[in-house]
């Protein structure tokens, strides 16, 4: 009763017991104190739900709730089980997701919405005359005004909004834009769906709705290997962790599991529990190093040179000198082996050319339907040429023979792989293969040999009528690019390992710095283990060796490795490439809720990377030609033009997609087509043609072409992923920047031929700039507008991962802090806004979009060849030869409408996704029964609705094969058309399975196998990718239909990697004298390499003080000791870290974990922590990325044929980064630029 | 005013300290605590804080015995006023300096050590002040009675001090004629004691001597009731 009477019992004994001889008491003392840490632990409830963060883990959390506060959190452990011999998932989540709950009351959170002073200053001036469109287009159209809140970007000064007024700003500068410039005027930027479905879609629908632009991210992340594409028509698809515990030889290339997998790696060590060998391939010794019986560590960035050798070993042991009967067997069936390609003549001598195709034949094998989409093969049954079965010309206009099935025309085959019979070829001829590895940049290793190396082939000669056509087999090519000697004679080809001729291991190790024996030995032990196992050998890889400028090289080789052991579709091997959180299982749910199908089609869509290279005006500072990169084997061409020039050719072609897409607006394109009384496509190329209309890709720098609206919401693009930061802050936002390099007009460089140049460059090319998120991150502080959103324990949402097989929820425990609300309530809110104020200036309005030729339709296969309409080599065909342009109505009164309801398109087109489609009718009636239906008058009246986030959940789990069993049966029945085989047995077992938000709630869900997918969810084995391929005989959907590791398109060719090649790190050239005035100052040149951290995800938790305080508390970079004697530094140093591209500051961390000649940043440390100024740039010290720039790759602009065509954040150009230079030299005076502000700064 | 401060202003000091104690240890009980900074830094702690609580200990009780035992008492184990104020002095004097150089140490680090500069509260940095404060007063006294060395000052306060024990309503008039020095010890003693109650000095009070002659190191807290056994 009280604590003061209690302890006065001096008369009474305390002790009761003796025990332990007397070391030991029982004693009589209140116990009431207990009851508080009771109460410290104590909650009102638990919620589950997770993180949206990008990290792969997808993990479910308990949110613990208490008084109406969020406390703390832990590990749900209640996911559903596993087999008796696989370990379960548990436990799933790390130190990041655990200090999450200190961010939802932190100082860091956005807590109202926050306008920039000058802007709302103005605004509220020409409000009080104006209507909210009207004052914005006064704004826009005073340069003064306009300046002024401009420059000031990144400089404070937000002040406080409410929801009414800032969103009537929103709205007012959507409606103005799309009037005056366009739709394709109103970009968007988000990334990973998967993290947090709805409020991904809540924005995009907005988008779509309006005609905005959503914009890529995993292309512009550099998460997305382009090999991926170019080998299996698939972006990415990968085992889940689970599957590791199958391996029987793990290997660990370039990824840190423990520190960027943390989630996940107990399936590492339980592996290697298990027995599984495990070698670690990484430059660094990282945390993973540990791990692995081996550890091998390879000059950074030479990745494919040491894949090459090792493929040049498994090659020697396993096909050639001894043929393992599994890797035959399954090359034969899985990869493009056996298909012959012809050899073409250059200069007098024979290059590798395209692949043979029934067109080619005469009487073309008897091939009506797409022949020059059918590749052709040698038939040991029949004697004779064949076209076999699941080439991508059985894919679209007949049904039954896209399979994987050994057979052509209805005849079982037998595929011959090589000609190297003395009795199988007609001739031994020398073809040429470039050769790359000659030339190096700054310290990186060259091994001299000629450019073009001639190798002596098998080959036969074909009669197709009159012609006479020189074959040889993709395997025979493949042999002799890997530098193998056949007993055919000739040079560059290597008997013995310890010869220097490219790709031996001898060779591999002048280049990678790996001793020979030690990259022969972990070949063989892989492809040993792959052969007794039947391809249970993986590789685990990280996003470390995409970020190259010649990313495709690096992973192609990984990628013959697994190919050449059938490693890839088998449970317990292949290519497991963990970068983002890609994988969004309820896809084909998610589409029609995140782009607005249900009411039109189709939406615009962007890549970002070559987006942001032209409006960021990094073009303007490109170093590197074309020629630099061409091949000496090229075929003859107009080749010598810049980067931009193939962006903007490959735009004219259709085969990437533009925006804005024209220079005029198209709505009023749109009415100057109906005033002509002419269809808009016929009328669209006409215009082009004649020149009178012009794409707007032509002239990034023209006003009319500018981004002018940018919504970033669920990301941190200036803090985090855009490349050439600085570059951002000069030319798309024109505030302070540290670009310190010049652009090709002041330097005299060689100009672009197709994009137009103005003198001077575009400064501020945004009028506004607005971000949504939680915290004030960096982007927030450059932004015009920022709104506050629910944090992840705030908002209902779904949430999927690669990593397992489960869909779970994000939740509300509590409502959102502060004035925040959730992004689908924040879409909704500027949604209903833009509804009222549009009606001032548009009504229903016809809008044009520009369509690329997208892969998975049956465009793909649009163009054989390459002709550019542009230059008279063919006619402009929308759809065909260029960009399909397509009328989509546009009823913005109404759009408030659309984005509440579900629209009619579904039950009139159907859904789908991946080149198939299905009829929803029965899904959408079943969503109006669960949701209700609109009762208000209107457009959307009986339609299903979409209110909440939580209908919107329901409409992807309804919707989505993966969630819904009746939809997964229906959508393998649509597959099996054309596949001709029965896979509805993969689905039939769950056929009554639905699984709803609430059943989410109780527990994580496994998903339902669908053909969206390569893998299957099954009780017997993990996820594992390509496995309905090789399992279910599905064709990769490849141009032959087969793991192509042959790319024969002629712009592959033309770029040297038809096969693949080591390419060395290229040459950016942003370290010259002018930029180095340190010479004879102690300095040092490093490598820039930006990995992921350990404290953080990306950017988010780079501001949390529990994990700055696990760190340095602030920005780090990493080097070795030999590199910071040399600049004569010492650890903890406060150093400047600069080129051309601009500088950035930080501590050093000096390490012997570095290897020389690299310096490590982690990627994404938020500049608004700790960050003192730059002596060279006089600002603040930037982010990671303010040293980096964007560079194009033209090999991945290919587009309209088949495997190499356009998809939403699956082929296009990316965003690489890590062939860049720095130099490092300590600070000599550490500001912090903290002066407080003038008066006259105050006062404004 | 003198007898405010001397007759009626202890009887509010030591109502404050005990009311004020038993409301915190009820109310309160866990800010009933050392505060030790010790996790933050041990440097000039073990020290500092050794020679403050050693001095300050022997003066405390110094001054509990010396006021507050009967002035016959002395007399009948035939301790002169003399002497007894010659041991005052030389006792209280060496342990004085002793807490004081302690005191300053642990006054200095409080102050200059960032994080334990940032985790103190004003109460904190202020008691301790207090502390040195009355401290250097209590060895500025001397000064004043080695110019008398009879005892009779010392009888005085004495005389005060059981005074305020024994509600004799004169107590105040016993130390009217007492220097200026010894008025503000004694005032700033009292609020010392004012202030005892919002302070950290309350861990005196829950000294755990129990410890010493606690013969189990393993303690189970029995939930059985009373009686049972």
């Amino acid at each position: 009763m009280s604590h003061l009477l209690d302890r006065l019992n001096f008369f009474q004994s305390k002790e009761l017991d003796k025990f332990s001889n007397g070391h030991g008491q029982t004693t009589r003392e209140n116990r009431d104190w207990e009851d508080t840490y009771r109460n410290r632990w104590r909650h009102d409830k638990i919620v589950r739900s997770t993180h949206g963060v990008n990290c792969t883990g997808s993990c479910s959390w308990k949110i613990y709730v208490k008084s109406g506060i969020v406390t703390w959190e832990t590990q749900q452990t209640d996911y559903p089980r596993t087999r008796p011999d696989l370990p379960n998932h548990e436990p799933r989540g790390c130190a990041r997701g655990a200090s999450y709950s200190w961010y939802l009351y932190s100082a860091n959170r956005v807590k109202n919405p926050l306008v920039r002073g000058k802007l709302m200053r103005a605004w509220r001036k020409m409000r009080k005359t104006m209507s909210p469109v009207a004052a914005w287009k006064a704004l826009q159209e005073d340069p003064v005004l306009r300046a002024s809140y401009v420059q000031t970007r990144g400089k404070g000064g937000f002040v406080r909004a409410t929801w009414d007024e800032s969103t009537e700003i929103i709205a007012a500068a959507n409606a103005y834009t799309t009037k005056t410039y366009g739709p394709d005027r109103v970009f968007g930027f988000s990334p990973i769906p998967a993290m947090s479905m709805v409020s991904y879609a809540a924005g995009s629908r907005y988008l779509s709705l309006l005609g905005g632009v959503c914009m890529s991210f995993y292309d512009w992340y550099c998460d997305l290997p382009p090999a991926s594409p170019m080998t299996w028509g698939e972006q990415t698809d990968v085992p889940e962790s689970a599957d590791w515990y199958n391996a029987g030889f793990l290997l660990l290339w370039g990824s840190n599991v423990p520190q960027t997998r943390t989630p996940d790696a107990h399936f590492y060590t339980e592996a290697r529990y298990r027995g599984t060998k495990s070698a670690v391939i990484c430059p660094d010794y990282s945390e993973a190093a540990k791990f692995g019986d081996i550890w091998l560590a390879p000059k950074q960035g030479t990745d494919s040179a040491l894949a090459m050798a090792m493929g040049h070993v498994i090659l020697r042991e396993f096909h050639i000198d001894r043929q393992a009967e599994y890797f035959e067997e399954y090359t034969r069936k899985y990869s493009d082996f056996p298909m012959l390609v012809k050899l073409d003549e250059k200069d007098g001598k024979l290059v590798p050319g395209r692949f043979l195709r029934a067109d080619d034949l005469h009487g073309k094998l008897g091939e009506k339907n797409n022949p020059e989409w059918k590749t052709v093969a040698w038939d040991e049954k029949s004697g004779g040429l064949v076209s076999p079965n699941g080439t991508v010309g059985y894919r679209w206009g007949e049904d039954g023979e896209w399979n994987l099935e050994e057979r052509a025309k209805g005849k079982d085959t037998d595929l011959k792989m090589s000609f190297i019979l003395d009795e199988d070829h007609d001739d031994i001829m020398g073809v040429d293969f470039p050769y790359f590895g000659g030339e190096a940049s700054e310290n990186f290793v060259k091994c001299e040999h000629p450019d073009v190396l001639t190798k002596n082939l098998p080959v036969k000669r074909i009669k197709s009528g009159k012609k006479e056509i020189l074959v040889a087999t993709v395997f025979d090519l493949f042999c002799a690019n890997y530098g193998l000697d056949r007993g055919l004679g000739g040079d560059w080809v290597a008997s013995k390992y310890s010869q220097d001729i490219p790709y031996t291991p001898a060779w591999a190790e002048k280049i990678t710095g790996v001793s020979a024996d030690k990259i022969e030995t972990v070949a063989r032990e892989f492809a040993l283990n792959a052969e007794k196992t039947k391809g249970k050998s993986m590789v685990i890889l990280g996003a470390g060796l995409n970020h190259w400028y010649h990313m495709d090289m690096n992973y192609r080789g990984i990628i013959n490795m697994l190919v050449m052991c059938g490693c890839v579709g088998q449970s317990g091997g292949g290519w497991s490439h963990y970068v983002g959180q890609e994988k969004l299982r309820p896809q084909t749910g998610w589409q029609p809720l995140a782009f607005a199908l249900d009411w039109s089609r189709p939406p615009r869509h962007m890549n970002s990377t070559s987006a942001w290279y032209a409006h960021t005006d990094q073009w303007r500072y490109e170093q590197i030609s074309a020629s630099e990169i061409l091949s000496p084997t090229a075929p003859e061409g107009d080749w010598d033009i810049s980067l931009i020039d193939y962006n903007i050719r490959a735009e004219r072609m259709g085969w990437l997609p533009s925006a804005p897409q024209l220079k005029t607006n198209p709505l009023d394109v749109a009415n100057a087509a109906k005033k002509a009384g002419k269809e808009i496509p016929a009328y669209v190329a006409e215009q082009l043609k004649s020149g009178d209309l012009q794409m707007s890709c032509e002239d990034p720098d023209a006003p009319e072409n500018w981004p002018r609206n940018l919504f970033v919401w669920r990301s941190n693009l200036l803090g985090s992923s855009g490349k050439g930061h600085e570059y951002f802050l000069k030319h798309l936002l024109g505030t302070q920047h540290g670009v310190l390099g010049k652009d090709l007009g002041e330097e005299g460089g060689v100009m672009p031929k197709e994009a137009k140049w103005h003198e001077d460059a575009p400064k501020g090319k945004l009028d506004l700039l607005v971000t949504i998120d939680f915290r004030m991150s960096t982007t927030c502080v450059y932004s015009d507008i920022v709104l506050p959103t629910a944090s992840w324990y705030e908002k209902n949402d779904l949430n999927t991962s690669d990593m397992h097989p489960f869909i779970h929820p994000l939740q509300a425990a509590v409502d959102p802090a502060y004035e925040s609300r959730s992004d689908w309530d924040i879409f909704k809110t500027i949604a209903k806004k833009f509804s009222e104020v549009a009606p001032e200036i548009l009504g229903t309005e016809t809008d044009i979009v520009a369509l690329p030729i997208l892969h998975d339709t049956p465009a793909e296969i649009a163009q054989d060849q390459v002709l550019d309409w542009k230059k008279g080599e063919c006619d402009l065909i929308p759809g065909k030869t260029a960009p399909n342009y397509i009328a989509v109505e546009r009823d913005y009164p109404n759009l408030y409408k659309k984005f509440t309801a579900i629209g009619p398109l579904l039950d009139k087109l159907g859904n789908g996704g991946k080149g198939i489609t299905w009829n929803t009718e029965p899904e959408v009636q079943h969503l109006r029964d669960l949701n209700g239906v609109v009762l208000d008058e209107g457009i959307s009246k009986g339609m299903p609705v979409l209110e909440t986030a939580i209908d919107a959940c329901e409409m992807i789990l309804m919707l989505a094969p993966e969630t819904n069993g009746e939809v997964a049966v229906k959508a393998w029945e649509e597959l099996s058309k054309a596949t001709g085989r029965e896979h509805a047995h993969l689905a039939l077992p769950k056929e009554d399975e639905k699984i709803r938000f609430r059943d989410l709630a109780a527990q994580p869900r496994k998903i339902i196998s669908s053909p969206t997918w390569s893998g299957i969810e099954s009780e017997s084995v993990c996820y594992n990718a390509g496995y309905t391929n090789v399992h279910e005989l599905i064709p990769w959907r490849t141009l032959t239909g087969r793991q192509q590791l042959y790319q024969d398109h002629l712009w592959m060719r033309a770029f040297g990697e038809g096969f693949c090649a080591y390419r060395p790190p290229v040459d950016m050239k942003t370290i010259n004298s002018e930029i180095n005035t340190d010479e004879g100052k102690p300095h040092v040149v490093l490598n820039f390499i930006t990995p992921h951290q350990k404290w953080g995800i990306h950017s988010t938790y780079s501001d949390n003080l529990l994990m700055l305080t696990l760190n340095r508390g602030g920005p780090v970079v990493w080097l070795s000791e030999v590199d910071a004697k040399t600049a004569g530094l010492v650890d903890n140093d406060w150093v400047e870290v600069y080129n051309a591209n601009g500088a950035l500051t930080a501590r050093a961390v000096v390490s012997q974990r570095m290897k020389e000649g690299t310096i490590f940043m982690y990627h994404a440390q938020e500049k608004i922590v700790n960050t003192p100024g730059s002596e060279r740039t006089g600002n603040r010290g930037g982010i990671h990325n303010s040293v980096t720039r964007a560079t194009l790759k033209p090999t991945h602009m290919i587009g309209g044929y088949a495997q190499q065509s356009y998809g939403f954040n699956y082929y296009g150009t990316v965003g690489s980064n890590r062939d860049e230079f720095v130099i490092v030299r300590k600070m000599t005076k550490v500001d912090w630029l903290d002066t407080p502000a003038t008066n006259v700064e105050a006062a404004e | 005013m003198h007898e405010f401060l001397f007759g009626i202003y202890p009887y509010i000091a030591l109502t404050v300290l005990i009311l004020g104690s038993i409301a915190r240890y009820e109310r309160d009980p866990f800010t009933w605590k050392t505060s030790s900074s010790q996790l933050l830094r041990r440097k000039q702690l073990v020290i500092g804080s050794t020679l403050f609580h050693v001095g300050v200990l022997i003066i405390f009780f110094g001054h509990l015995v010396g006021l507050l035992t009967p002035i016959q008492v002395f007399d009948a184990l035939g301790i002169g006023h003399g002497f007894k104020q010659v041991l005052a002095v030389v006792a209280g004097g060496i342990a004085g300096i002793m807490a004081l150089v302690g005191g300053l140490m642990l006054f200095h680090r409080r102050w200059t050590d960032p994080r334990i500069r940032k985790t103190s509260s004003f109460a904190d940095i202020a008691i301790l002040a207090l502390l040195l404060i009355q401290l250097v007063l209590g060895l500025g006294t001397i000064f004043i009675s080695l110019q008398h060395l009879d005892g009779h000052e010392m009888t005085t306060f004495m005389a005060w001090a059981l005074g305020i024990f024994t509600f004799d309503g004169q107590a105040a008039s016993y130390i009217s004629e007492a220097a200026l020095i010894f008025k503000i010890h004694l005032f700033l003693g009292l609020t010392i004691f004012l202030l005892f109650p919002f302070t950290r000095l309350v861990h005196m009070l829950s000294v755990p001597l129990r410890y010493i002659t606690r013969p189990g190191y393993q303690i189970v807290r029995s939930r059985r009731k009373e009686g049972s056994k």
